[in-house]
This record gives C-alpha cells, structure tokens and sequence, in this order.
C-alpha cells in the first residue's frame, strides 16, 4: 500500500516545505532581531550589525532600565487585577444572560437578543468618543474599576459564546431538574454552568488576549502613572527614547512574554477559542 | 403574637418563591440586570449621544451650536478625512493579500506536514502580539540602517537604492499594510484550517485513493467547505480595514499621509476636540458597517442556499462513480 512516488509529488513537496519555512522565518525574523537587540550593551547596540549576536544572552541591564524607567512591575500588577475580575464577572454575566434568552420565552427577549445582536456592529474605537463623555460624567475616569467596567460593558464575544453554546444544550438537562424540584437558579448553578466548560474556556481566550493586549481604553481613562496597564506602559518608550532600541526591544519582549508562555502552554484551546469565535458572523 | 405574624409572612414568602412563576421573573430579571445597565450605559446612550453630537459643532466641556448636515458634509469634503479613505484602499488591498495567502498556507498544511505544528505556531503567533509590541518591532524593522535595510544589504543590494520605507509616500502604506498582513496572516490561517479540518477528513482519503490530485482535492472538496468563511472575512476587511489603528499611530503617528480613518478620527476627538466632527465620522462608517453586513447576508441568502457540505461530498461522489467506470 505504499504511495507511487512521481516527480509530481516530490515537487509539490519542496515547494510545500519551501514556502511554509519561508512564511514561518518571515513571521519570525522581526521578533528574533528584536531578542537580539534587547540584550545588547549600549556600545555593542552602536557598533554592531542588527543582525549579529549579541555579545551575552545574560546581560540583562536593558531589561532591568526597561522595567524601572516605565514602572512596569507595577503596570503588570494592574493588568492583573484587570484581567481576573473583568473576565471573572464576564463569564458570569454572560452564561447567565445566554441561559435566560436561551430558555426562556418572555415580552421583549427578541428586542432585547437584536439589541446585543446590533451591538456588535459599532465600531470600537469610533464608540469611545461619547463614550469619554459618560465615563468623565460618572466620574470612572482614572479609577482602575472605572477602566473594568467599561471593558466589561463594551465587548459582547462572551455573550456570543455562550449563547450559541446554549442552543447545543439539550432542555430535557433543565426538565429533568425542574422535575426533582430544583429552583431556577440551581439548575443554571448546579446543573448547566459546570457543563459550559468548554464556552468558559473559548470565552476566556479569546477574552483575556483582548484585555491583556488592549490599549486604546486604557490610554484614555488611566492617564496617571501609577494606574497604567502593560500596553499603555510600553507606549511611554515613544517619547525619550528615540532610537534607544535596545531598551526598547527589552520592553516589547517584557510584555510579550507571558503571552508567549500562555500560548505555549495553553495552545490547543486558543486555536479553538479562535475558531469557535469567528462563528459569529 | 407579634412572632406568629412574621412567621406567616416568611411561609407566604417561602411559598411564593417555590412557585415557578415568581422565580421565573426572578431570574429572568437578576440574571439580566447587569448586562442590560452594561448595554444601555456603554452602547445605546453613547450611541444615542453620537447621533446627536454629530449636529454640534462642540468639545467635550463648554457651549454647542447646532450646526446641522454641516459636519456630514465636511466629512467628505475635508482633505484629511476624504484622504484617510484612499489610504483604506490599502489596507483593503492588503487584506485581500493576507486572505490568499492564509488559503494558501492552510491548504499546504491540510496535505500531511512534518512538523506542522511548529510551522503553525510560529506563523500564528503575532497575531497574539500587543499592537502598541507591534508597532515599536516594525519602527525598528523599518528604521533607515536597522533590520530591513541590513538584510537588503546582505542579499547584496545597494544602500543607495533603498528607500525611505516610513517616510516616502509612494510606498510607505505599503510598508504599514505589511504589518498587518504579517499580524493577522497566521490567525486567519488557522481559521480557514479549522474549516478544512471539519469537512470528514475520510474525503481526502477516498478522493486520494481514486485518484483526484491536489487541484481536484482543492477544487472540489476544500473550496466549497470554506467559500462561506472566506467570503465573511472579505466583507470583515472593508470595515476592518477603515478601523486600522495601531500600525499608523505607533509607527508614524499618521504623519507624511499614512493617516487612517480611526487615527484621523482620534486626532480630531481627543486632540483638537472637534466632538462633533468625529461623532459625524463614527456615524458614517457605522452606515458603511451597516451596508456592508446587509450585503453579506442577502450574498450568503442567494449565493449558498444549499448546504455546502452535501455539496462536496456529492462532488466526491461523482468522482468515485467515474473512477469505478473507468475500472471496469
């Protein structure tokens, strides 16, 4: 049962191999550079090619100056705290949204299903100019919960996520619990929301990237230094450094790395997560 | 006696909670509240403000005049604003490119590969990159006498003849657009993969096994599992490609005509605090948005009504048939 070998096929292999390690140095290239130079002294960075190694994958000053000069322990502590309690609180209030749309009939579920339906379809970005408006008059601006809950308010994938989760799940789950004599509320707690374990999943990925990368918010409503998230931090180097690129390519790696560690790691359920989120449309 | 009273009000209570009707309303009601105060507060009242501002010549504190269609009109009529659209016609471009070459690369990899695993991850990744990360890799990428420039050299080009990749305007969208092509190229990869993957993989298999080459695997069984998706990503580039952000504002700031509709509008919002302007701007493009998504599901409504899965595997059908005749 071997497979004929023909020129055909053989061809059609090197040009497979070719083009993908191709892509694959491509995608590369502008990130390993970028390790390069991030461990570089100061007279190296002058004297020496991009492309060159550097003389010691153990000088660590860039990273240090990096960290110091942006407070970055500190912004990395923010994102943190943003990160748990935005997709914590997103999970919930978007499982339990899904289930009463999902289960339910009452006045006003098919207004209110179109009004998140429609939602989704204003631009971000261009949302934030009024936006500004509300969070100045409610006083979130520069307060770390002013910066969560607009996070929370403003993206509705999870929402998506669950609900169409929900209309693979069978009623006859719900039906049977409600015949025990459970409550509403026990049947979404103890009988559905464990089953939802692979939406949670989907939701967090896809949720938690977006958080953790997002700058256009936080660049707006925490301007203080002390309340800046990781993105926003890194935008500092702009101004004083110029073309200090080794401090630089020290902070880009700094913020990229344990997104890098997340995705190694957790890399089935992100792949999934993504293709579980471009459903929607 | 006073006891007696409250313990039958907390029976009636307790009654009342077991009746489903009540506990139906309950949960609907406390199970929505959030979201809905979210919903109102973060998207229908700005919405609604946007709609109204977008009449005012305002900033965000002191006094408004209305103005009417004035602002709509400036939209078009602006240098910067109608440029900033011409410069979309890149990114769309570019988002066309990515799109060829994610299908490319998902269908090489649908074909056995050694090591996919690696190839997808390494291609993958940057979408995962910070876009502020992104921008200060490709300020540096681009930099006169940094990355690119040396590699060029390397390859034995002449200093003299490579251009100014961030500063000339003949090519230096070009230049941005390739940020995002090598930012989203991967993740749409794995997209069209996963699309691939849920067609019965025993296709390829049977298809192999009576003989279809590569071009008939793809014609027949690859394409009609992903023509739904590969349209959707079409329509998303056009509104995707008027909110491109990040690579403009990190890399030049919009400066030297590489400024975006989003980063023209953030200029003129947040900068010069012409509210109302750019209130009129959001309006406009969410219109485009709107077009666009209506366009989409009346193409999906006339264009795929069939199922496209049985489609394929009609198209395989007929393959075997055939294959079997010409045995016999």
């Amino acid at each position: 049962m071997k497979p004929k070998i023909n020129a055909g096929s053989v061809i059609f292999s090197i040009l497979k191999y070719l083009s993908l390690i191709l892509a694959s140095l491509i995608a590369v290239i502008p990130v390993i550079v970028c390790v390069f130079t991030a461990f570089k002294t100061n007279e190296e960075y002058e004297t020496t090619s991009v492309l060159d190694l550097p003389a010691s994958f153990l000088n660590f000053e860039n990273f240090q100056i990096a960290i110091e000069r942006a407070n970055m322990l500190r912004c990395f502590l923010n994102t943190a705290i943003v990160l748990v309690v935005v997709l914590v609180v997103s999970v919930f209030t978007g499982s339990m949204l899904a289930y009463v749309l999902n289960r339910f009939k009452f006045p006003g579920r098919g207004i209110i299903e179109s009004l998140f339906l429609f939602a989704s379809l204003l631009p971000g970005i261009a949302m934030q100019v009024t936006i500004y408006q509300i969070m100045y008059s409610l006083n979130f601006i520069n307060h770390l919960y002013g910066y969560m809950i607009v996070l929370m308010g403003t993206d509705i994938i999870s929402i998506y996520i669950f609900l169409q989760f929900f209309e693979n799940l069978s009623v006859s789950l719900d039906e049977s619990a409600i015949m025990d004599g459970c409550t509403y509320f026990g049947v979404f707690f103890k009988i559905l929301f464990p089953l939802l374990k692979p939406a949670i999943v989907t939701s967090l990925v896809l949720k938690g990237v977006s958080v953790y990368n997002e700058y256009y918010s936080s660049n707006l409503y925490l301007t203080k230094p002390e309340l800046k998230t990781i993105s926003t931090a890194l935008y500092t180097f702009t101004g004083p450094y110029g073309n200090q690129y080794n401090y630089i390519c020290a902070g880009v790696l700094i913020t990229i790395i344990p997104i890098l560690i997340f995705f190694l790691i957790f890399q089935k359920q992100v792949y999934s997560g993504m293709a579980a989120g471009a459903v929607k449309g | 006696m006073g006891g007696s009273v409250t313990n039958a009000g907390q029976k009636t209570f307790a009654e009342k909670f077991r009746s489903r009707k009540v506990q139906r309303y309950l949960v609907i009601i406390t199970f929505m509240f959030v979201p809905l105060l979210l919903l109102l507060v973060f998207t229908y009242i700005p919405f609604a403000k946007m709609v109204q501002f977008s009449f005012y010549d305002m900033k965000y504190i002191g006094t408004r005049t209305f103005v009417g269609l004035k602002n709509y009109v400036d939209v078009f009529k602006r240098s910067d604003i109608f440029g900033s659209l011409f410069v979309s016609v890149y990114y769309m471009g570019g988002a066309v490119v990515q799109l060829a070459l994610a299908l490319f690369f998902a269908t090489m990899m649908v074909f056995k590969v050694k090591g996919e695993s690696v190839f997808k991850a390494a291609m993958f990744f940057p979408y995962l990159v910070c876009g502020i990360a992104v921008g200060f890799i490709f300020k540096f990428f681009y930099a006169r006498g940094y990355v690119l420039d040396t590699i060029l050299q390397v390859f034995g080009m002449n200093p003299d003849n490579i251009p100014l990749w961030l500063q000339d305007q003949k090519i230096n969208n070009f230049s941005l657009v390739a940020t995002s092509v090598w930012r989203y190229t991967g993740q749409n990869m794995v997209l069209f993969l996963g699309a691939m993957m849920s067609v019965d993989t025993d296709l390829y298999e049977a298809a192999s096994l009576d003989g279809a080459n590569k071009w008939h695997q793809f014609r027949y069984i690859i394409m009609p599992s992903i023509k739904s998706i590969i349209v959707l990503n079409l329509v998303l580039s056009i509104s995707g490609s008027l909110s491109a952000f990040e690579p403009p504002y990190v890399i030049t700031n919009g400066n030297m005509g590489t400024g975006t509709y989003f980063v023209i509008m953030n200029r003129l919002a947040h900068e010069n605090q012409r509210v109302g302007l750019a209130c009129a701007m959001a309006i406009v493009l969410l219109v485009i948005i709107i077009i666009c998504t209506v366009a989409q599901n009346l193409f999906f409504k006339y264009a795929f009504n069939d199922g496209t899965e049985d489609e394929s595997k009609a198209a395989v059908r007929r393959k075997k048939r055939e294959a079997k005749k010409g045995g016999a």
